[in-house]
């Protein structure tokens, strides 16, 4: 029964033929069973989730009126506030923190009658690529133990390609939905910048970060972004447009299409031509791509090269946009309204000092220095300000693409997951693993990551479409003209 | 050294007359208990995001505009970073290098007439929360009450061109009239809704500093051996916080003012302090030099600026710490809001509603109705309504001076007396005109005109109020001519002294005609005919 | 281009982080490999291009100035690491 979709649980229970109670309880048995070797949780709520299936059914039995997501178990990030009960963002400075207030995603799943199963691991404030960071523990990915579920939202796409829940959600401010999505053999979805509110969200790099689904699949992933979605005054850059209903329109193939794919991402066939960072592909996932692409011809798409001419600095740019609003958004844990204070201390400088000096993790610490360095006096006009001006070129090189394209389309990783460990002594190394996913959250559009592929060892690859800002819409039909022609999003991990 | 020119130039913080916070739907109520006024918002509690209240920022605007300053189309908000337990974000949501407004100026009236202080820029900020510090155990913990946090509060920084403690004075009490006239502010300074921080130094020209020693050897160098242009040397700047009256401004920068002349003059002898004629300034139309003192290494550098506190109690400004270097804020642009612009059609709204702002009311009252500028200022300084009863007094009775006189006076002490507004007040102004009206028509004196007043304020008219108290004035020449007679006769005393010249004598005589008529006899024709009797009348 | 140690200390100071000596000379190795990478910006020709903070073109985005629920002292106060009566409590700040 876990390894069904959201949409065919939904199914299942409108039939009678399951109820929230018996689905909750079979998924709640699967973290049981498994977690103890994936560590996808930081939280499991078994009896509030159990009790909330209940209501549900009981909500149904009466003949009330049920949300999108009625009875649905769902993961959510341990990033996204939810009111009396611990959010501790992966940090050890928050571990005793309990909000007195639900992020407003957590308000419009609860709204759609969804059951909160538990709260996911994540890289320490979603800083990482591989939820190694994480001061809690380190999650395995369900393919191969010995390998990272990607990051920061690797709780997440694990939970997820381990079918101990059907849909998650994750966030992601440089590819952390996407890359964990990748590496785990789900669609993760990063909406538009604007689209989802980010209230409730703590906060790491706030112009970049964006909550998304995971899932198995791309209607239910369609489902949860129409759910999450949408205006919340609370949030200024929130914008107040219609959510489209993503799920009516799935099907309905996009015609014609033309596909962007450049050079920067995917060198040209005959080998020629830019390459760029392209060259670090693993050909493996390269050839996988290609496949991908020939999917979309065969469909009748136009595959055009395109170039992003300053995608290779995206990021540079990224770890000096995201770091300095980072190193101000974490000011705040400072041991004095709430978090963790140190015991000993000379002051009140001190204080601060020493309950950050051991609240924070090593890479934590890091880019609050790398941000404090890019805005401290002397430095900020050649760093920061330079960061932000080549940000806008990052965006006019997507404009100009999609004046021409409807989709841009290149891998999600350079990469499959690679080792557990395997990155850790160096950071620029793993900063590099986001080289794809990053542009998109300087320019603030969408991108998806579906499953395209394995390698030989049976590591799970992940193509990357992009959009232009608010077509989410086009980027889930685009992608399910794939989806419909392959069976790579069913495939589930060999856990035993 | 006494002719050194004093350079001020003062920070204002007023807090915007909103209901609710500048980004949350906390309340601003003063005086509710600690931290109960408060939410995840202001808290800065991880995941919430700031909403910009469009009240506080139409209050910013309109102040804004009343204060001459050129309004940007498009404006945002920056992060200023600094560490301080008030301050739950560890960062203050300010303006900084794109505030909505600049180069805006106010014109103050002082003794020495009227003059125009330019504005730098006015910026919408939040405010901290407020610490407490057990001042007698200096070891024991600060207690923070968050209740503040966010309260949107308007800057507004003066150039450094007030010149005087008094002008500084002058500048807050205007900048309140204007602020409060707008509704903008209450500007209750008490309350902490009006703060005011000064920068001050002197300009001291070099030809008024003695030098006590500095023949002696080892002394410092000869003033002539200093090859500086300058005429004047510049003391380092203290900024003197902690004002939280307008006396206290004035009795602050006083003190300042001598404390950095003694100062100067103290180190100069010294030799801690040394003249650095080799850099100096134009500051206005004259050439500046800056102060140095010998640093560890050897060299000379420039004393940096310091804080001070000003202590109401004893009088005194202590200097609380020198800035060995500007504070690194690591300014960035707020990801949390958006840009806020504002157009041309806006702007037009906003000066039309901003009616008649007290500088111009000033002037158009001295114009308008004669008034002297000592009237226009007070009468103007009780507010617009306060102006508006006044012009309802003088359309009955058209005279100006005495609607002032009897506005300002008998008036005012009603409302005071019974703590009322203007707005509240129980006698309508075209009573109080007719009244004057009355006056002048019968001559009524101002003993039995107060009395009358007193009668109007319980809903009389001035006619009624007179009827009721039966005063019929007597101004028939025959009858008082006979009274001023039997005046003379009965004070041979008194028309003696006047004779020999004492004219108050008169005011004898005529003290009899009114106590004959119970005060009820024409004045003027009264003192006409006894004047004439007296000159009759043989010495 | 590397960062020295002392540079390290300062800006350790400025984001209030307590780090050991080690800490110290492994940040200021890592922070100088980090940095020597983000120079290649100085290499893109931005004459002329405007910062951009923001993804979004949005402007103008307010709340109306209408009273909303406040948290009660106890509620405000239930995650502070220290209070007293309805105060946060924090060390002395001045004294040090
Ligand atoms: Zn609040």
């Amino acid at each position: 029964m876990t390894d069904l979709t959201a949409t065919e649980l939904l199914q299942k229970q409108a039939a009678g033929d399951l109820t929230a109670a018996s689905i909750t309880s079979a998924f709640l048995n699967r973290i049981r069973q498994y977690d103890p070797a994936l560590r996808a949780f930081l939280h499991v709520e078994e009896a509030a989730a159990l009790q909330h299936a209940e209501a549900i059914d009981a909500k149904r039995k009466a003949g009330q009126p049920l949300g999108k997501l009625a009875g649905l178990p769902i993961a959510v990030k341990d990033v996204l506030c939810t009111k009396g009960r611990r959010t501790t963002a992966g940090s050890k400075i928050l571990q005793n923190f309990v909000p007195p207030y639900d992020a407003h995603v957590i308000t419009r799943l609860k709204d759609a009658d969804a059951i909160l199963i538990g709260k996911t691991n994540m890289d320490e404030f979603a800083m990482g690529s591989s939820t190694e960071n994480s001061a809690y523990q380190v999650t395995h990915n369900p393919w191969a133990l010995d390998r990272t579920p990607g990051g920061s939202s690797g709780g997440s796409a694990a939970a997820v390609a381990a079918s101990q829940t059907s849909l998650a959600i994750g966030t992601d401010t440089g590819g952390s939905i996407r890359q964990p999505a990748a590496f785990c053999g789900i669609v993760g979805m990063k909406p538009s910048y604007g689209r989802v509110s980010r209230f409730g969200l703590i906060a790491y790099g706030s112009s970049l970060d964006q909550i998304g689904p995971l899932a198995h699949d791309l209607r239910d992933a369609a489902l949860l972004l129409e759910v999450i979605a949408g205006h919340d005054p609370r949030d200024s850059t929130c914008v107040n447009m219609p959510v489209p209903e993503y799920t009516k329109m799935l099907d309905q193939p996009i015609k014609p299409l033309t596909i962007g794919v450049p050079v920067e991402f995917l060198p040209s066939p005959s080998g020629s031509g830019a390459g760029g960072e392209g060259a670090g592909l693993d050909p493996e996932i390269e050839t996988a791509i290609r496949a991908a692409l020939n999917v979309y011809e065969s469909l009748g798409a136009t595959i055009k090269p395109i170039s992003l001419p300053h995608s290779p600095y995206a990021i540079a740019v990224y770890y000096l946009v995201a770091t300095a609003e980072a190193s101000s958004n974490l000011a705040r844990y400072d041991g004095v309204h709430f978090g963790q204070r140190a015991e000993k201390f000379a002051g009140l400088i001190d204080m601060v000092k020493k309950s950050r000096g051991a609240g924070f993790g090593t890479e934590v610490k890091r880019r609050i220095m790398l941000g404090t360095y890019a805005l401290s006096s002397g430095y900020i006009d050649a760093y920061y300000l330079k960061a932000l001006k080549v940000r806008r070129l990052i965006r006019q090189d997507f404009d100009r693409a999609f004046a021409e394209c409807d989709v841009v389309i290149g891998p999600t990783a350079p990469t499959p997951a690679f080792k557990i460990g395997e990155k850790t002594a160096d950071p620029l190394a793993m900063y590099l693993s986001d080289i794809y996913t990053i542009s998109a959250n300087l320019a603030g559009i969408p991108g998806i990551s579906i499953p395209c592929g394995f390698t030989k060892a049976g590591l799970p690859i992940g193509l990357q479409i992009l959009g232009a800002p608010f077509t989410e819409e086009k980027l889930l039909r685009v992608a399910r003209m794939h989806e419909r022609e392959t069976d790579w999003h069913k495939r589930r991990p060999p856990l035993e | 050294m006494t002719t050194y020119r004093t350079i001020i130039g003062l920070e204002v913080h007023v807090q915007l007359l909103t209901k609710t916070k500048l980004f949350c739907g906390c309340s601003t109520t003063f005086g509710l208990p600690p931290n109960s006024a408060t939410c995840p918002v202001c808290c800065g509690l991880p995941g919430t995001l700031p909403v910009m209240s469009r009240r506080a920022f139409q209050l910013a605007l309109q102040a804004a505009v009343a204060l001459n300053c050129s309004i940007a189309s498009f404006t945002k908000w920056d992060r200023k970073n600094y560490y301080y337990p008030d301050l739950p974000k560890n960062y203050q949501i300010s303006q900084y290098d794109l505030p909505f407004s600049s180069e805006g100026s106010l014109e103050i009236e002082t003794s020495a007439g009227t003059r125009r202080i330019g504005i730098i820029r006015a910026h919408l900020e939040e405010d901290a929360g407020k610490m407490l510090h057990d001042e007698y155990a200096a070891a024991s913990d600060s207690l923070v009450d968050l209740n503040r946090t966010g309260t949107p509060l308007l800057e507004i920084v003066s150039k450094p061109e007030i010149e005087t403690p008094e002008e500084a004075k002058a500048y807050i009490e205007e900048l309140r009239l204007l602020l409060r006239e707008l509704g903008v502010s209450d500007c209750e300074m008490q309350e902490g809704s009006l703060r005011c921080d000064a920068n001050i130094n002197l300009h001291v020209p070099l030809r008024g500093i003695r030098f006590q020693s500095c023949d002696e050897p080892g002394a410092i160098t000869r003033l002539e051996s200093y090859a500086t242009n300058a005429a004047f040397i510049a003391t380092p700047i203290i900024e003197v916080k902690n004002l939280n009256t307008i006396r206290g401004v004035e009795r602050a920068l006083k003190y300042e003012a001598e404390r950095q002349a003694k100062e100067l003059q103290d180190n100069l002898d010294a030799g801690v302090w040394h003249i650095d004629g080799s850099r100096t300034s134009v500051f206005r139309d004259y050439q500046v030099s800056p102060i140095t003192r010998r640093k560890s290494d050897g060299t000379l550098g420039p004393v940096s600026k310091a804080t001070a506190g000003w202590d109401e109690r004893t009088g005194r400004t202590e200097i609380q710490r020198r800035k060995e270097e500007a504070s690194d804020y690591r300014y960035l642009p707020e990801p949390d809001l958006l840009p806020v612009t504002v157009d041309e059609a806006t702007l037009q709204r906003v000066r039309a509603q901003l009616g008649e702002l007290p500088a111009a009311q000033r002037v158009r009252l001295q114009a308008q109705y004669a008034l002297t500028a000592n009237d226009a200022g007070v009468l103007s300084r009780q507010g617009r309504a306060f102006v508006a009863y006044f012009e309802a007094v003088v359309k009955p009775c058209g005279d100006a001076k005495e609607a002032c006189n009897w506005t300002l006076n008998d008036l005012l002490s009603t409302l005071n007396e019974r703590k009322l507004d203007i707005s509240a007040c129980p006698l309508p102004p075209e009573n109080l005109g007719e009244l004057i009206r009355e006056i002048k028509a019968t001559g009524l004196n101002k003993q039995r005109a107060r009395e009358v007043y007193g009668r109007m304020l319980d809903g009389l008219t001035a006619k009624e109020a007179i009827d009721k108290l039966g005063f019929k004035v007597v101004a028939d020449e025959g009858q008082l001519l006979d009274l001023v007679r039997r005046a003379i006769a009965a004070n041979p005393k008194a028309v003696a002294d006047f004779k020999k010249g004492k004219v108050k004598a008169a005011d004898a005589i005529k003290g009899f005609v009114m106590r004959e008529t119970k005060g009820m006899a024409k004045t003027e024709v009264v003192q006409e005919l006894l004047m004439r009797e007296l000159q009759n009348t043989p010495g | 281009m590397s960062l020295s140690a002392d540079e390290v200390r300062l800006v350790a100071d400025l984001a209030r982080l307590e780090l050991s000596d080690a800490d110290v000379a492994d940040m200021a190795t890592q922070l100088s490999a980090i940095v020597d990478y983000i120079n290649q910006l100085q290499r893109v020709n931005t004459d002329g291009v405007e910062p951009l903070a923001h993804a979004l073109d949005l402007r103008d985005v307010f709340r109306d100035d209408v009273l909303g629920q406040s948290l009660s002292a106890d509620a405000a106060l239930a995650n502070a690491p220290a209070r007293k009566g309805d105060f946060y409590r924090v060390p002395p700040v001045f004294g040090e």
